[in-house]
């Protein structure tokens, strides 16, 4: 069991917590992440980033997105209650350099938490960094104030204009590709068609541009070749070799169509549970 | 297609041989002629129309008068070649005869001094190629399946037995720590053999449950997860501690365990897991599975309780398995209790050479499962969504032997057809995964990334030992388990030598 040793909702659907797994926070590194497992038996392993770690405390923490039937019941935990199973730090982690000029890091609804450790290696390592953050809406927006602290200038955009520019995180990173003084490396991690348009838009200006692919994972040790993408000519997978690769490379089309591979199957498969759930009220309230 | 015939009848049929040949308890003098004369007994088994939609045991396990009279059929032959074929030498006449004559846990003892997993054995040992290929009997009847069926033997008494008792008689403790990687076969027979030493094992485990290969690949029906986790818990009872969900090479590296943590020397079992694809057109369409990912998500992660399991599994109508060995075997049938209408075996050289187990091909067969022979396919074809909609073939004939012996597969020009298919699954092999000797670099491996080990089981890291699949290649149980025994005696001889002051 992983206790849970804080928890916080950041947005109506995101939250974040903090989880007591002292081996891990030794270990980790920028770009990592972590597969956890809410039941021992029937159990779904789902991966998260690892957002920041305290190697003193012996935690890490994770920021995610209640979208189907383990995050919800991840979301349902509270303080103090421990998780079955944290597998971790898997993946190749991030490859920090210093560069003379910027580091431009995107992030995108959910993405910006993945993002969050990669700003601060890079700002370790000396580099001047912008950010851009995009959420559908303000309310969406997740940690800006974090953000805003270590990034040398921060760019928020909102597809309503409820905060900052009213725009997708393409424009602004576009302006910059543009400007004198063009970014040596941009990172953008999100949903993958805004890392697909990211990709595009750096690619006339041979902006060199990491994405971090967030593909269907079972065991994340490459044993079993689910979360397989193809990248240039070849076939890597995505716990081991990834999750970063070259966005310029990727095959975001053939991705993007293998993570829709159980769309039918989880939908079926939500409601199965949501009508067991009610069976399970109506029984306790029944004499 | 065979006919099962109740377990009840075969029972009979035994007993009605015993009366016979006057077989009561502890008498045994029959003649080797007559012993040669005795039918092999038939294993009880589920219906083929049945099973092919449960994931019950297939095999249902010899009664206890079928093993009184299989165990009579043995010749007791004094060099007795049968153990020259078992690679963990077990002492396979002495175990017979005293199962021959009711003496059961005296059996099972004899058994347990060469091996500590006889309910896994007794059920996925290739016996025809080993034992039962070198079995005086099958010599006689010029038909290895014609043998004394040895693991049919050992897995009744390893079920019938609640004797552990060699695993008990363990030795005070010598305070040296022993890490494991790999909770497989391999790992968890080193682990006894070190525990029962007095050494302090622990075994890291990346998954959640331990037993490797056979608790996250070869499927229920063949050998049920509760066996593995009797003798999980076999293990624990002898102190040995397994900690989960830590990777080594990530969590931990192997220099770590011994220069951070204190282990005085570690065993590599990581098995040999790393799905081999095709490299052929569309094999990242949806749709497109390593046998690992879809035996994982139905066996570990239990997806073929869709009313409990919240992992999904792809639902397929018809379905294209590529390969001939095992877990060929075990991905097609599996896919065909999970709902598919129709499921085809491709494999490019013929059943003589596939090597699967006799019996798993016989029950595939039985259970309706499509052979395609000497064919392979040369493409994959997806639909407008990026799905499987068929597959592109090639016929082949069998040439000249290659190297290997085997006759080499040649493609006949021109006969390409197509085979509508919505889901495929290869099942081509595993090689080495690269987790650990990538973050060791100390690790000698060799051209396919095993793990070089010299007779002792070390590799060239002192202190540091590798045995299993990651040094064999994707191999067997009983070898896994082999390696382990010769790593273990390695392993306290290192730690008994290290004692010593200089
Ligand atoms: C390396 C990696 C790091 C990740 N980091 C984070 C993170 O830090 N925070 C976070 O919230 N999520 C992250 N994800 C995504 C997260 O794993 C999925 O949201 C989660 O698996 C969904 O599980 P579920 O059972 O709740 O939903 P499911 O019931 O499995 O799915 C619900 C819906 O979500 C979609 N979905 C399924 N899997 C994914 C996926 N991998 N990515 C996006 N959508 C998916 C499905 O199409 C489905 O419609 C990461 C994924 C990877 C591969
Ligand atoms: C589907 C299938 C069917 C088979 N059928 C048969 C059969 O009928 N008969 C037969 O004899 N053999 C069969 N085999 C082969 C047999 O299962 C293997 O040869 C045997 O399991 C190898 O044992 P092992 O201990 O070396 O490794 P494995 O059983 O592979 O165990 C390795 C363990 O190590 C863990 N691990 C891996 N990397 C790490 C790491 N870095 N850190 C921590 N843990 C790690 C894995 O999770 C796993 O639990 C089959 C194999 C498959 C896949
Ligand atoms: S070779 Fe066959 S008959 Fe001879 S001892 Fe072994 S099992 Fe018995
Ligand atoms: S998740 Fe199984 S190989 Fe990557």
């Amino acid at each position: 069991m992983i206790e849970i040793l804080k928890k916080e909702q950041l947005s109506s659907d995101v939250y974040l917590m903090k989880l007591h797994a002292p081996h891990i926070a030794q270990s980790r590194r920028a770009g990592q992440f972590v597969i956890l497992m809410m039941d021992d038996n029937y159990g779904e392993r789902i991966p998260l980033t690892i957002a920041d770690g305290n190697e003193v405390e012996g935690s890490i923490t994770i920021i995610f997105q209640a979208v189907g039937g383990t995050t919800l019941q991840l979301s349902r935990m509270k303080e103090g209650e421990g998780i079955s199973h944290v597998l971790g730090p898997l993946g190749t982690p991030t490859h920090i350099r210093k560069h003379s000029s910027p580091v431009v890091c995107v992030g995108g609804g959910i993405g910006t938490a993945p993002l969050y450790p990669i700003v601060q290696a890079f700002k370790a390592a000396g580099n001047r960094v912008i950010t851009i953050m995009g959420a559908r809406n303000k309310d969406l927006l997740i940690l800006e104030n974090e953000m805003a602290e270590l990034s040398d200038e921060l760019i928020i955009c909102t597809d309503d204009g409820s905060r900052g520019r009213k725009a997708l995180v393409t424009e602004p990173l576009k302006e910059l590709c543009e400007s004198d003084v063009p970014p040596a490396e941009v990172v953008a991690i999100g949903p993958p068609v805004m890392m697909k348009f990211c990709s595009e838009t750096t690619r006339p200006f041979a902006v060199p541009t990491v994405v971090s692919l967030n593909t269907i994972m079972v065991d994340g040790t490459g044993m079993c070749g689910g979360c397989r993408v193809t990248v240039g000519d070849s076939t890597k997978f995505v716990c081991v070799d990834g999750p970063e690769f070259d966005g310029h490379k990727v095959d975001f089309n053939s991705m993007m169509s293998r993570m829709s591979s159980y769309k039918e199957q989880e939908k079926e498969h939500q409601c199965r549970m949501d009508a067991l759930a009610k069976d399970h009220i109506k029984g306790g309230t029944q004499p | 297609m065979t006919e099962y015939r109740e377990p009840a009848l075969l029972s009979r049929e035994a007993d009605d041989i015993k009366d016979r040949l006057n077989l009561p308890e502890g008498l045994h003098d029959l003649k080797a002629k007559e012993r040669a004369a005795i039918p092999q007994q038939e294993m009880p088994a589920q219906e083929a129309r049945i099973r092919a939609h449960n994931m019950d045991e297939v095999a249902l396990g010899y009664t206890e008068s079928q093993v009184i009279v299989e165990a009579s059929r043995c010749l007791g032959c004094k060099n007795a070649p049968c153990v020259a074929g078992c690679p963990v030498g077990i002492n396979i006449p002495g175990f017979i005869a005293a199962a021959a004559q009711y003496k059961f846990d005296e059996a099972l003892q004899i058994i347990q001094e060469s091996s500590i997993l006889p309910a896994i054995c007794g059920r996925v040992c290739p016996q025809e190629k080993q034992c039962m290929q070198l079995c005086t009997l099958g010599k006689i009847k010029k038909d290895p399946l014609q043998s004394v069926a040895i693991g049919r033997i050992e897995r009744f008494l390893a079920d019938h037995g609640s004797s552990h008792s060699t695993l008990d008689s363990k030795q005070p403790s010598t305070g040296k720590k022993v890490a494991i990687v790999g909770s497989g076969p391999s790992g968890l027979t080193t682990a006894a053999d070190l525990a029962r030493l007095g050494h302090d094992v622990t075994i890291f485990e990346a998954f959640h449950k331990a037993g490797g290969v056979t608790v996250y690949g070869i499927p229920e029906f063949r050998l049920p997860k509760s066996i593995v986790s009797r003798e999980v818990e076999n293990l624990e009872a002898l102190g040995v501690k397994i900690i989960y969900d830590y990777l080594i090479g990530r969590t931990r590296t192997i220099k770590e365990l011994m220069e951070k943590d204190g282990y005085d020397s570690v065993y590599v079992a990581n098995g040999a897991g790393l799905p081999k694809f095709m490299n052929i057109e569309g094999e990242n369409l949806v749709g497109v599975f390593s046998a690992n990912e879809y035996l994982t998500r139905t066996n570990l992660m239990k997806a073929y309780d869709r009313d409990n399991a919240a992992t999904p599994l792809y639902s397929s109508k018809k379905v294209a398995v590529f390969g001939g060995g095992n877990v060929a075997m075990d991905a097609a049938r599996t896919a065909l209790r999970m709902g598919a209408e129709e499921v085809h075996i491709v494999y490019r050289r013929t059943e003589a050479e596939m090597p699967a187990r006799k019996e798993e091909v016989l029950h595939a067969r039985e259970e309706g499962i499509i052979f395609d022979l000497l064919t392979n396919p040369s493409r994959i074809l997806g639909d407008e969504n990026g799905r499987v909609r068929g597959i592109e073939c090639l016929k082949y004939k069998l040439g000249i032997p290659d190297e290997s012996g085997r006759a080499r597969p040649e493609v006949i020009e021109g006969s390409e057809f197509q085979m509508e298919i919505d889901t495929c699954i290869t099942a081509l092999g595993n090689s080495s995964n690269p987790l650990v000797t990538g973050t060791t670099p100390e690790l000698e491996v060799n051209k396919w990334g095993n793990i070089i080990v010299d007779e002792n089981g070390m590799t060239s890291m002192k202190g540091v030992f590798a045995g299993g699949d990651i040094v064999q290649g994707a191999a067997t149980v009983i070898l896994a388990m082999g390696d382990g025994r010769i790593a273990a005696r390695g392993i306290h001889q290192y730690l008994s030598n290290e004692a010593q002051p200089l």
